[in-house]
């Protein structure tokens, strides 16, 4: 499916920014580090043939999701954060078991998934539009409403006065 | 150089380590703005596991679906970092520990 070193090389860049999310304590960090993971999950979305989804993810994600953060994050001036020390010998024991309670799920879920089918892709952007506009065109319109409310929702929240 | 080749599995797990570290984030941190990061660390696990599984199903509805989570994570970011912003300036803080208005 994947070539294997790529495969390591890239979801190790993948995990260890991620890590860096979680642990960096200036926010600027956080988001930069953020940066990183989607451009390793898009690298990753074009070795498994998925162009279109790498593509809006470096567009959208990258260019203005995570804009739109980095904005928020110079605008409020926020200072480092001290990250969460746990105190609660008992609370850290029941969060390990738990834990380790979904690794085991999710080694048993790995093991029985279905044989991949195997079939080829007809993955180019023009298959994804034709299925959008045929089978999940009802969806589509409905995700189209759901960003007016999401600008309506914005720009009520921003006014001075409520 | 002798590696397995990659396989389902292999991309399932590494959607599941990235869901785990994104939980954690949610679960730890405290400053609000950072909790709305985790969260899309959260979507990006699932949609990692949504191509995968189009990939190896020749199925290209799994990569509709990866569209549609990106426009509700982009409804939910907008709406979320303009409540975020408000409460820095009704509040002054954004210590999601420090907000119990709702609790007495």
């Amino acid at each position: 499916m994947i070539h294997p070193a790529l495969f390591y090389t890239v979801s190790a860049l993948t995990v260890a920014s991620a890590l860096g999310v979680i642990l960096a304590r200036r926010p600027i960090y956080a988001v930069l580090s953020l940066v990183l993971v989607l451009f390793g999950l898009s690298t990753l979305f074009v070795a498994l043939h998925a162009f279109f989804v790498a593509a809006i993810q470096i567009v959208v994600y990258a260019g203005a999701v995570l804009v739109l953060f980095l904005f928020v994050v110079m605008l409020l001036d926020m200072e480092p954060e001290a990250l969460l020390r746990a105190r609660n010998k008992t609370m850290m024991g029941v969060g390990i078991l738990f834990g380790l309670f979904f690794l085991g799920q999710l080694a048993a879920v790995a093991k029985a998934l279905p044989a991949a089918t195997g079939k080829p892709l007809p993955g180019t952007t023009a298959a994804i539009g034709k299925l959008l506009f045929t089978t999940y065109a009802l969806p589509f319109e409905a995700a189209s409403l759901l960003l007016l409310v999401g600008i309506i929702g914005a720009i009520v929240l921003a006014k001075k006065k409520l | 150089m002798s590696l397995p080749p990659v396989g389902l599995p292999h991309l399932i797990g590494l959607s599941g380590i990235l869901f785990v570290i994104g939980l954690v984030g949610v679960l730890t941190r405290r400053n609000i703005l950072l909790i709305l990061l985790s969260l899309e660390l959260i979507l990006n696990a699932a949609n990692l596991a949504f191509v995968a599984f189009s990939r190896a199903h020749g199925d290209l509805s799994g990569q509709i679906m990866v569209f549609f989570v990106m426009i509700v994570a982009a409804a939910e970011v907008t709406v979320g970092l303009a409540i975020t912003v408000l409460l820095s300036r009704l509040a002054g803080k954004l210590n999601a520990d420090e907000m119990r208005n709702l609790k007495w």
